[in-house]
């Protein structure tokens, strides 16, 4: 599994390296690059939510915002393997499939609507019984 | 029965057992305990009797030698061989048997404990009635029995000393006899002490014996010492250090100088025990041991000298000690120490004959003596001093008239027994040819004589005659007040030096004694009354063994009339005494102390005129005694306290008892006490230094060592204990429990992870910011 992943990560290192070289405010259309950037920052900012904040809400608008980071992610590859249906042909990405990627995205939006749910329900019987939604009051369970 | 002679002494054992397991567990009544007690002694005297007669024939039939029968091998000489590994020399031959020598010496000695025994067994019947310890005090008195028998009995040194011992710690057990009372403890503890320090001689001069002999059987060493020759005047050879170790065993036991202020005090017990034990029986203990070896006194002039001079010293001592006391049991104490030094006098000068002679006679007149005061202490109530007593006769008659034979034969009138014996003694130092000056011993001797008859007759005034002080002389009353300013004056020893006062409890002060009348109940308003009878007269069991003690007190001197024809007792103890001038018939060994040898013998052939006339001047010397005893105590009563004024530092010589207690007690404690303080000195500069700088060194090295392991030691633990604490500093600062905070350095780990391995992505992804 770490070694299906190690090449999956070189053969990506490939595509990017194989990516034209024009400054992005050159085109019309946004690359695969821009995209990924874009999904880049916003995985980092809703990392850096989920790393800093105190109140449980924040944290999980932001672990949505790292899950829509996903989720932009997925369709930009899934995009690009449509655009580029030589790479899938030629085999370079063993296993790839145009669809998986919107696929996986749904999945992802009802899982975490289900999550938000859930976490939701638990973030109001918290606050009923204890009246605060920050986290380093919750610490009942520690010792 | 000589063949059941081996039951006398168990049968008091016996007796013993009896009475001392079974006695308080069973509750024995005290007729059972008394039959049991008075039984097996009248078992014993009995078979004793018995085996008299039997040993006559055989004595007859065999040459007058020893029957010894030997029972069982008690310490078998093998054992040295498992203890010490030797095979041979004289331990290997150790073989003690167990046996008894049944001869002439050791019959009168039975016969003499266990008749007088019996008859004191049977006074305590009565004087002990109602007392909490009945079955302990007969059983006490049977030990006694059975140790006093054996150590007669004993046909060898070691039997004998256990016998010696078992006596020793009967005396403890019964002058303890009540216990609860302090001068008891204290008397019995001394008695032991004292005796303790006797024993010491004797038991050395037993080892010293089986060394020089090989053996310890009487009959064998007997034999061998015969290869010895007489020690001269001041040669001090081997016999005569036997002669000395066993003599210091004797003077503990008969209480003679220095060792003879147990006594006194030992009258602290019951009065029979005083009577049987400290009387008739167990002090004459010492001279029976003195005539059995006369084997080896006989062959030291220098020991026979100092057994004469201690016996003449004891006597005239204790004699003049006795004339102040006030005290019944007291006088009869002093008394019995003084009588005990002429039999030590009667042995040193020669005449062992003469010493057990005056044995048997003493047995008889001072149990009478002792008995006849322990009925007048029952009838007043436990009262034993004399100016309390007086008139007593009308009171007690058979009491009284018993104790004027008794009185008589002490004092040495002319047909009772005591004249006889103390005429004995005092003829035979007379005429003694063992060493010179035998003169002075028979002056000092009837002086004594003279004292004897005086503290005699004042003890039967005191107590029998004149006014009925008892009526008067309430306790706290006029005695106490006479005595408290003698007392103050110093003529009389302060209660507190006197470490016995006698026999049960005293009154407490205030109590009444004597009878009472109206008036004096009235006088006496908040004073406990115990007693209001007016003293009566013991009951039977305890006035017949004074009868029978009594016509023995005046017959007994028959056995022993002067003359070598009538003298049974002389005959009979004959083969007893070694001659030991035949062995070095050449040589006379003997120095006649004046002119040749010649009279003497003449004079053994008959009552010689010169017997008769120390006869006569001895009785004339008693007589004189009791005379000057009758105008003191009878005739003019002032007497007494003008001639104690007159003779002040003469009569608090005596009343402080020639100050013997105070100078072994305080001032030989003392000296004690300033040789242990000095040995104390060397042990805390000596061994203390060596303990103490052994300590110090101990102490120096755990000092360095200490050092080392603070600073060496406990650097490494501390440091380890700093390092640990310093990298906690660092790792506490990533356990912060923020579940965030572990996050982040997760996210961290990540991005590093990633920047290291996707270098050329990341590259990839910043050339598509820069476009470059």
């Amino acid at each position: 599994m770490s070694v299906l992943a190690v090449s999956a990560i070189k053969n990506l290192a490939v595509v990017l390296q194989n990516a034209p070289k024009q400054s992005w405010l050159s085109r019309a259309e946004p690359t695969l690059l821009n995209f990924m950037m874009l999904s880049f920052l916003l995985f980092v900012i809703g990392v850096a939510g989920v790393l800093s904040r105190r109140n449980i809400i924040i944290i999980f608008m932001s672990i949505e915002l790292i899950l829509n980071a996903v989720n932009l992610n997925l369709i930009a590859f899934s995009r690009y393997l449509q655009l580029n249906q030589d790479v899938l042909r030629q085999g370079r990405l063993p296993g790839a499939n145009a669809m998986a990627g919107p696929v996986f995205t749904i999945f992802i939006i009802v899982v975490a609507a289900a999550e938000a749910a859930v976490g939701l329900g638990i973030v109001i019987s918290l606050f009923r019984n204890r009246e605060t939604v920050e986290i380093d009051e919750i610490n009942l369970l520690k010792w | 029965m000589l063949n059941l002679v081996w039951l006398v002494p168990v049968l008091p054992l016996i007796g013993f057992l009896l009475n001392f397991i079974l006695g308080r567990t069973l509750k024995l009544s005290e007729r059972t305990v008394y039959v049991i007690g008075c039984g097996t002694v009248l078992l014993s005297l009995i078979i004793t009797l018995g085996a008299f007669g039997e040993y006559v024939s055989y004595a007859r039939a065999n040459g007058d030698a020893p029957f010894v029968a030997h029972y069982f091998t008690w310490l078998p000489g093998g054992l040295a061989h498992y203890t010490l590994g030797k095979q041979s020399g004289a331990l290997s031959r150790f073989n003690i048997e167990w046996g008894y020598q049944i001869d002439q010496l050791s019959l009168v000695m039975m016969l003499i404990v266990t008749f007088v025994g019996f008859w004191i067994h049977v006074f305590s019947v009565g004087y002990m009635h109602g007392d909490n310890g009945y079955y302990r005090f007969f059983a006490y008195l049977n030990l006694f029995m059975f140790s006093m028998l054996i150590l007669v009995m004993g046909s060898n040194f070691l039997i004998m000393f256990i016998g010696w011992e078992g006596v020793g710690l009967c005396s403890y057990l019964l002058i303890g006899y009540y216990f609860n009372r302090q001068e008891a403890g204290d008397a019995s503890k001394k008695a032991f002490i004292v005796n303790r320090i006797g024993d010491f001689g004797l038991a050395m001069a037993i080892m010293a014996i089986f060394a020089t002999f090989g053996t310890l059987e009487f009959k064998d060493v007997a034999h061998l010492s015969a290869q010895y020759g007489v020690e001269h005047l001041w040669q001090f050879g081997l016999m005569s250090w036997i002669a000395l170790g066993l003599f210091v065993g004797a003077t503990g036991k008969s209480a003679q100088i220095p060792l003879f202020i147990w006594l006194p005090d030992a009258m602290a017990g019951p009065t029979p025990v005083s009577a049987l034990i400290h009387a008739a029986t167990m002090v004459t203990a010492g001279v029976f041991m003195i005539t059995r070896t006369n084997f080896i006194f006989q062959r030291s002039v220098t020991m026979m000298l100092v057994v004469a001079i201690v016996g003449c010293a004891t006597a005239f001592v204790a004699a003049t000690i006795a004339i102040t006391q006030t005290d019944i049991k007291k006088v009869l104490a002093y008394s019995t120490v003084s009588q005990l030094g002429y039999m030590f006098m009667g042995a040193g000068v020669g005449a062992f004959v003469a010493a057990i002679f005056h044995v048997f006679t003493h047995a008889f007149f001072k149990a009478q003596l002792f008995l006849g005061s322990g009925s007048v202490i029952h009838a007043m109530h436990h009262e034993q001093e004399m100016p309390r007593m007086g008139g007593l006769a009308k009171y007690l008659p058979s009491t009284y008239k018993t104790m004027l034979f008794g009185w008589l034969a002490i004092c040495g009138i002319f047909p009772l027994a005591g004249f006889w014996s103390k005429d004995a003694i005092l003829g035979s130092a007379f005429a003694t040819e063992v060493f010179g000056g035998g003169k002075i011993f028979w002056l000092i001797g009837l002086a004594t004589a003279a004292i004897s008859a005086f503290y005699m007759t004042r003890l039967m005034a005191l107590t029998f005659w004149g006014e009925e002080r008892f009526r008067k002389v309430h306790a706290g009353g006029e005695a106490d007040e006479a005595y408290a300013s003698a007392v103050d004056h110093g003529s009389v020893p302060h209660d507190a030096l006197r470490s016995s006062a006698g026999d049960r409890p005293h009154h407490s002060a205030g109590e009444h004694l004597g009878p009472v009348d109206i008036t004096d109940r009235q006088a006496a308003v908040g004073v406990s009354h115990h007693h209001f009878t007016e003293p009566r007269e013991s009951p039977r069991s305890m006035t017949v063994p004074l009868i029978v003690l009594a016509f023995f007190s005046v017959v007994a001197g028959l056995v022993g009339l002067p003359g070598s024809k009538i003298d049974l007792l002389g005959r009979w103890l004959k083969p007893v005494i070694v001659d030991v001038r035949q062995p070095a018939a050449e040589a006379p060994v003997f120095q006649a102390f004046e002119g040749a040898p010649a009279p003497e013998k003449a004079e053994a052939e008959g009552v010689g005129l010169a017997e008769i006339g120390l006869m006569v001047l001895s009785m004339a010397i008693a007589i004189g005694g009791v005379l000057l005893g009758f105008l003191f105590y009878v005739k003019r009563p002032s007497l007494p306290g003008e001639w104690s004024r007159r003779l002040g530092p003469l009569y608090k010589l005596s009343a402080n008892k020639w100050y013997w207690d105070y100078l072994l007690d305080v001032k030989g404690v003392e000296a004690g006490k300033a040789v242990d303080n000095a040995l104390w000195k060397v042990d805390q500069a000596v061994v203390d230094g060596g303990v103490n700088g052994a300590g110090w060194l101990t102490r120096f090295w755990s000092f360095i060592s200490g050092l080392f392991d603070k600073y060496v030691v406990d650097l490494a633990v501390n440091a380890t204990g700093w390092l640990t604490k310093a990298g906690n500093v660092i790792l506490r600062s990533f356990q912060t429990g923020f579940w965030q905070n572990y996050a982040l350095l997760f996210t961290l780990g990540l991005f590093v992870i990633i920047l290291i391995y996707e270098r050329s992505a990341i590259s990839a992804v910043v050339r598509g910011f820069t476009g470059k």
